[in-house]
């Protein structure tokens, strides 16, 4: 069950994985998610599925090394298989015709948003896509984004390819030439504070996929629950997309730093176990 | 109901029963002092896991059995929800037939060893025992005999396999695989039917497994009555939440002509009070899943958990009990109990209140909180506490708290538990627009039969309760199954 079937490296530390799962892939949609754990004793984490092959029974997830369980992910190789994975979570996006759509990825993110972009474009849409990172080796998915956008802004903190600039730039840019219906920023909870705070500025209908601490991914612990529009919400089952512009994230951002030391040290000692 | 009164005359007018009957004088058997559970020494348990019960050994189980009269109308059955046979299997363990004993329990009970454990038994059975009822005297030990029949049978290694029927190739799907799911499944297995059992999480078991902490209920005890299943034929995908992974539609063109919801109360409740989303507070099902289902407080596990030095667990039933002795054994120094009615209308059972006032839990009865405060860094550092008086009763039939006015105080805290209730689980109701459910989120069954509006589609459980106990949970998968049994059987 779960086995690799494909790995690419995007970069040092972001590798893609084609995991075998055809239920998953059957009943997968844009803006779903899955958890993942790895080993008996790994711990149970959120992933947004980067895509899915109905034919082939498998799905695609994108994962960036930042801790023990995403480096022990990104550690296993084609032929062994991921111990537990259960899927898909959350609401799908909802896609309809709405005119001209925004799609803002930042690092990482961008992968969760190809499907969303896909599917939009699929629906009707003009898509006008911008994704963002660090440097060049850290913008990941360009030609399959750009297949699906009708135009595409990439935007780099150093200026190593691309725009130089934050993804904010990039959006006023295409705000300032495009009349924009709606927006859907995934990436980094602060990319998208900043990101949503653009779209207020000019009145866009903006929905944000977030990524919390969960457990089971059900409803059931309660981890990710987030304020919007000064109501609790869990992000597994209410979300994970909500109105950008009703999130609290200032709240987010202190709760993902909830274990921030434990991680740390977990990390650093996994990394020392681990030397080549 | 004159069917089942005649079979229990008929097995208690056996021989056996008879000559038992016969053995002791009735008077010297309500001689017998009730006998007193073994434990684990308090200062010693909260350095560990350990199960707290140790057990009866077959001498005190024999003496306790003796007490029983084998009444002529055994009032202790209707206080069962799974109507075990309690008088034979008693009667089995005082002639010495432990193995006749626990065959007792597994005719009708399918987690014999787990019900011994964590079953209120003194709201049940127990309460009513001719011991109880007439005599006024402390009941026989009914819950630690059960215990007692299952553990002998479990350690002998020689676990009996009920009777099954005929495979009958009939395909039903049970989804779910707490005490609901799994006592509907083996009920359903013995009938002769095919049964695939659905589990969303990477183990089965759920509330037994995510829930209940090991020191009241080992793992090892749920699993061996998970492989007795196994035995009997039934299959468990885990990791896999029907109307999500797949919908009911989808397994029904699989074929699958029945389904069994007992999906469970999964939602923890918040109380909406300023601060509740600081860093540090969770909810029960967060804490004790990371401890019992994530092993998070072994060394090797990935899973990370808050400890802390003063633990401040809201909420007075056996879950707000697990958990504040789970942060005792976590090493936390203040271990506290807050409570907004008193001790008397405290919803846990006795017994884990006992346990955890030896354990050193504090325990803050008519108060609740009003407020958390937190560091610079969003983690919570303090709650603000209100003192509370009972007033007039509720609809609960308990007198209703009161805030005292001007009675707040502030408490230093490290990590906040909060244990005050669960909702249903959305998940399967969501992906099914036909099925009825209540306002409350718990799906609408009819009450003797457990079907719901959906004819093939039935349901127990806490998803239909709102939030019970275990063995109510149980009683619901078996009536289900009979009632299931009888719908595809046309009649």
């Amino acid at each position: 069950m779960y086995k690799i079937v494909g790995k690419t490296f995007f970069s040092e530390n972001v590798v893609k994985l084609d995991i075998e799962a055809p239920r998953i892939a059957k009943a997968r949609r844009a803006g779903h998610f899955v958890i993942v754990k790895i080993g008996e004793k790994g711990e149970r984490f959120p992933l947004t599925i980067a895509g899915a092959d109905r034919e082939k029974g498998t799905i695609t997830l994108v994962v960036q090394k930042v801790g023990v369980s995403s480096r022990k992910l990104a550690a296993l190789e084609v032929g062994e298989s991921i111990t537990d994975l259960v899927g898909p979570l959350g609401k799908a996006t909802h896609i309809e015709n709405k005119g001209t759509i925004l799609a803002c990825g930042g690092g990482v993110g961008v992968a969760p948003l190809l499907p969303i972009v896909e599917a939009y474009k699929n629906a009707g849409n003009r898509v006008i896509t911008v994704i963002a990172a660090r440097s060049k080796d850290l913008i990941i998915l360009e030609d399959q984004i750009r297949a699906f956008s009708d135009e595409l802004i990439i935007m780099t903190d150093d200026g190593s390819y691309g725009k130089k600039g934050l993804i904010t730039e990039g959006m006023e840019e295409a705000i300032a030439k495009e009349n924009i219906s709606e927006a859907m920023v995934i990436g980094p909870a602060v990319m998208m504070k900043f990101a949503s705070m653009v779209t207020k500025k000019h009145n866009i209908p903006t929905l944000a996929s977030l990524n919390t601490i969960m457990v089971d991914g059900t409803g059931m612990c309660g981890a990710c629950r987030i304020t919007v529009a000064g109501k609790t919400k869990f992000v597994c089952v209410d979300g994970p997309e909500f109105d950008a512009h009703q999130v609290d994230f200032d709240e987010m951002l202190l709760r993902l730093s909830g274990f921030k030391e434990i991680e740390k040290e977990a990390d650093e000692s996994y990394l020392k176990d681990h030397e080549c | 109901m004159e069917e089942k009164d005649n079979y229990l005359k008929s097995e208690r007018s056996q021989q056996w029963r008879e000559d038992l009957r016969k053995k002791i004088k009735n008077k010297e058997r309500t001689q017998i002092p009730r006998v007193k559970m073994n434990e684990i020494d308090p200062k010693e348990r909260i350095k560990s896991y350990v199960e707290v019960n140790c057990g009866l050994n077959k001498e005190q189980a024999q003496n306790e059995a003796a007490r029983c009269l084998d009444c002529v109308n055994p009032t202790c059955i209707s206080g069962c929800p799974v109507e075990i046979n309690i008088p034979k299997f008693i009667k089995r363990i005082e002639e010495g037939k432990f193995d006749e004993a626990a065959k007792v329990l597994k005719d009708t009970s399918t987690l014999p060893a787990v019900c011994g454990r964590v079953c209120p038994q003194e709201k049940q059975c127990e309460a009513k025992c001719f011991y109880t009822q007439k005599l006024k005297k402390e009941p026989v030990a009914i819950g630690y005999l059960e215990r007692f029949a299952a553990d002998y049978e479990q350690a002998s290694g020689q676990v009996s396999i009920p009777e099954l029927a005929e495979p009958n190739g009939i395909k039903i799907a049970c989804i779910g695989s707490g005490p609901a799911g799994l006592t509907f499944a083996g009920e359903m297995a013995k009938r002769g039917y095919e049964v695939t059992v659905f589990e969303a999480l990477h183990e089965i078991g759920g509330v037994l497994k995510y829930g209940i902490p090991e020191f009241r209920l080992p793992n090892s005890v749920v699993d061996i009555e998970i492989d007795s299943l196994i035995k009997m034929g039934v299959h468990f995908e885990t990791n896999f939440i029907v109307g999500k992974t797949a919908t009911v539609e989808d397994l029904k063109e699989e074929g699958y002509q029945a389904f069994f919801t007992g999906s469970g109360a999964g939602l923890p409740r918040f109380m909406n009070i300023p601060g509740e989303n600081y860093i540090g507070i969770l909810s029960s099902n967060e804490y004790l899943t990371r401890i019992n289902l994530m092993h998070a407080a072994d060394k090797d596990s990935d899973t990370p958990v808050v400890s802390g030095k003063n633990v401040m667990v809201i909420g007075g039933g056996n879950t707000a009990m697990d958990s504040v002795r789970t942060a005792k054994r976590l090493g936390a120094e203040r271990a506290m109990i807050v409570y907004r009615r008193s001790m008397a209308e405290m919803p846990a059972r006795i017994e884990e209140i006992e346990h955890a006032k030896e354990e050193g839990i504090e325990f803050m009865t008519l108060s609740n909180p009003v407020e958390y405060l937190a560091d610079d860094k969003g983690r919570v550092n303090q709650v603000r506490i209100q003192k509370m008086e009972l007033g007039e009763p509720d609809a609960s039939g308990r007198r209703r708290p009161i805030p005292i006015e001007g009675s707040e105080e502030l408490i230093e805290v490290n990590t906040v538990v909060v244990s005050v209730g669960v909702s249903p689980n959305p998940i399967v109701p969501d992906s099914l627009p036909d099925l009825k459910t209540s306002s409350w989120g718990t799906i609408e069954v009819d009450a003797d039969t457990f079907q719901s509006s959906m004819p093939e589609m039935f349901a127990g459980g806490d998803i239909v309760r709102g939030g019970a106990t275990v063995i109510l949970a149980m009683g619901d998968g078996r009536k289900a199954a009979q009632s299931m049994d009888a719908y595809l059987k046309g009649n």
